[in-house]
């Protein structure tokens, strides 16, 4: 090593060059590689830079929304007309529309994708889970348009004959569909959770003379027990910023009621509603869709982060 | 020997087969409903529309008259927000995905990145809407166009593509990454020349499932303003009077497929239901085949790939 670094500074015999020409071949690549860092580190933050975009714009927006109506109209108004002559600006009316929705998609996503779960982590052959399993994805990247029509033209008319009087637009229809939507989500995301518990736990339990039934209630369920409760709780936030399902089937009339029966808007099929009629920009009605918009992330960022939390407590007890 | 106590033992065991075995069933019948449901949706459509999907269906301009409203300028605009968000997602996402797990240090600007992703997945895609009617139609005053459309839903499924190039990036194990280290390759070089390779499966399979995603997706592109009577299609380059420049067709305005099945399906006429129905199938087929594909295409790396 000495050596060649006198050649080298001495100069002329042929090892110096060469040793030369490794120095600048190391030179241009270090150069090279820095940049492909720097390009890579930038699209991995324009991650951030999307979510900031969405804060900021939603905040700007909503922030002169709120210069000409009150917070405190905005959240306990039971009267949602943004759009009239004399407009009235409480949001209540939407947020139970959501609320609705959601909560009876969640009567049969919950079950429906705990059983389903349960299914194919504890009971399923595995040919058969490997056969079911694909159907169920496929079910899950259906387009939530075509979901909308489903609720619209199939359902609605199979409810009416089931209750009679039952309006055109209701939220029993979309909120059923929309349970059937997020049924997959739901049951990959705590099957996930069943699976990840030890194959260790299940055999102690079999040896015992446990049934695959008693072990899934009584060993597996309660040791994956916050990965399921993830998977409902990311399943309820898939449910309230769903929109299509929605905005197709329960009417887009804002209506202060907790009956399912009843058409209502939910805050996603708000926004549809103004984004379809020609708004001029920066006008009331158009910065309101950014004021509910900014609710909807609030709800459901705070459904995402309790789901999280919870998956990944299921990785730390093991 | 049935002592009073064995009788009982074993009505207890029966007691639990058979709880296991209608717990069971009714776990396979809750399974079986997403087949049929499937079955059951795809059928109402057919039913209801195959008798539209024509070649004229496909060749004619919306219309007023139902019979002869067809679904060109959708399925074109489609197509074109496709290549948009392909172009704006992939480059992106795959680079992203490989910074984090190749090159990231452990500190807070990586976590942060890391939360960043997990959320940016479970944004309801309506919000994107709102992010672009801000953003790309107002502000930087790209409009109702193209270009804002395919940006938005390349957002959208960057989460989608990040996540499965990272899968497929963790999936190679770390003896290949060492090997190329011992031969004096620097970190680009490996990844250029022996991650990227290996996990381009994983990659194709993200891919597809994040534009299948996007060419179902109907609320963030009403959200931009696309709902609008569209009966021309966008310039194409260099052709016209005066000719349109290679990018003109990017700031057009537009509709896709989503949007022409709600615009229809909102309508009161039952004759337009049926238009709807039939976009419909033309949008479940094109998705399923894409979801169908990848899924496919994961079973055969996962059969191929032995490490």
């Amino acid at each position: 090593m000495s050596d060649a670094m006198t050649a080298t500074e001495t100069g002329g015999s042929p090892s110096s060059l060469y040793l030369d020409r490794i120095r600048t071949m190391r030179h241009v690549r270090n150069g090279k590689e820095r940049v492909i860092e720097a390009i890579l580190f930038v699209a991995a933050f324009c991650a951030v830079a999307v979510t900031v975009a969405i804060v900021a714009i939603l905040l700007y927006e909503a922030s002169t929304f709120f210069a000409h109506v009150s917070l405190v109209e905005f959240l306990t108004g039971t009267e949602w007309t943004p759009l009239f002559e004399r407009a009235s600006y409480g949001m209540l009316p939407l947020l139970v529309g959501t609320v609705v929705t959601s909560f009876i998609a969640f009567v049969v996503a919950g079950p429906l994708g705990f059983l389903i779960a349960m299914y194919l982590s504890e009971f399923a052959p595995p040919k058969l889970a490997e056969v079911l399993k694909p159907f169920l994805e496929l079910l899950a990247g259906v387009p939530t348009i075509v979901y909308g029509y489903f609720a619209l033209l199939f359902v609605t008319p199979l409810l009416q004959k089931i209750i009679p009087g039952l309006p055109g637009f209701n939220m029993l229809s979309a909120g059923l569909v929309m349970g059937l939507m997020i049924v997959p989500y739901v049951a990959s995301v705590a099957e996930d959770a069943m699976r990840a518990v030890p194959m260790a736990l299940r055999e102690g339990s079999y040896a015992m003379g446990a049934t695959r039934f008693q072990t899934a209630m009584w060993v597996v369920l309660p040791a994956s027990f916050s990965g399921v409760m993830a998977a409902f709780v990311l399943g309820i936030s898939r449910a309230v910023g769903e929109t299509m399902i929605v905005a197709i089937a329960a009417g887009q009339q804002p209506n202060f009621t907790f009956d399912p029966r009843e058409p209502a808007a939910t805050i996603t099929a708000y926004i549809v509603q103004v984004a379809m009629g020609d708004l001029p920009h920066g006008s009331i009605g158009y910065q309101s869709i950014f004021a509910v918009g900014l609710v909807l992330v609030v709800i459901t960022l705070v459904f995402n982060l309790i789901g999280q939390m919870l998956r990944r407590r299921i990785r730390e007890v093991y | 020997m049935a002592s009073k106590e064995s009788m009982e033992l074993r009505g207890v065991i029966a007691r639990n087969q058979r709880w296991d075995l209608i717990v069971g069933t009714v776990g396979l019948l809750a399974t079986a409903l997403g087949v049929i449901i499937l079955t059951l949706l795809f059928l109402d459509l057919v039913l209801d529309g195959w008798r539209r999907l024509t070649p004229e269906f496909f060749l004619n301009f919306p219309s007023r008259r139902p019979e002869e409203a067809g679904i060109l300028s959708a399925w074109v605009g489609s197509a074109l927000v496709m290549i948009v968000t392909a172009f704006t997602a992939v480059p992106l996402g795959v680079a992203a995905a490989i910074y984090l797990e190749e090159y990231a240090p452990k500190n807070w600007v990586t976590e942060l990145i890391e939360i960043n992703v997990t959320n940016l997945a479970a944004v309801p895609s309506i919000i994107y809407g709102l992010l672009a009617l801000g953003l790309f139609v107002y502000i930087l005053g790209f409009g109702h166009s193209i270009l804002t459309a395919g940006l938005t839903l390349g957002l959208m499924i960057l989460p989608i593509i990040i996540v499965a190039t990272r899968e497929a990036l963790r999936a190679i194990p770390v003896a290949i990454r060492e090997a190329a280290y011992a031969l004096g390759a620097t970190r680009w070089q490996v990844v250029s020349d022996h991650l990227i390779p290996y996990a381009s499966g994983g990659i194709y399979t993200g891919v597809i499932i994040g534009l299948s995603r996007a060419i179902g997706e109907t609320a963030p592109v009403i959200t931009i303003g696309a709902l609008t009577f569209i009966a021309f299609l966008p310039p194409i380059p260099f052709s016209g009077d005066p000719p349109a420049g290679p990018f003109d067709w990017l700031f057009s305005p537009f509709t896709v497929l989503p949007i022409q099945m709600f615009n229809w399906l909102s309508r009161p006429q039952s004759a337009f239901h049926v238009n709807a129905a039939a976009t419909g199938i033309v949008i479940i087929v094109a998705t399923l085949a894409m979801n169908g594909i990848a899924i496919w295409l994961r079973s055969r790396i996962r059969a191929k790939l032995k490490w």
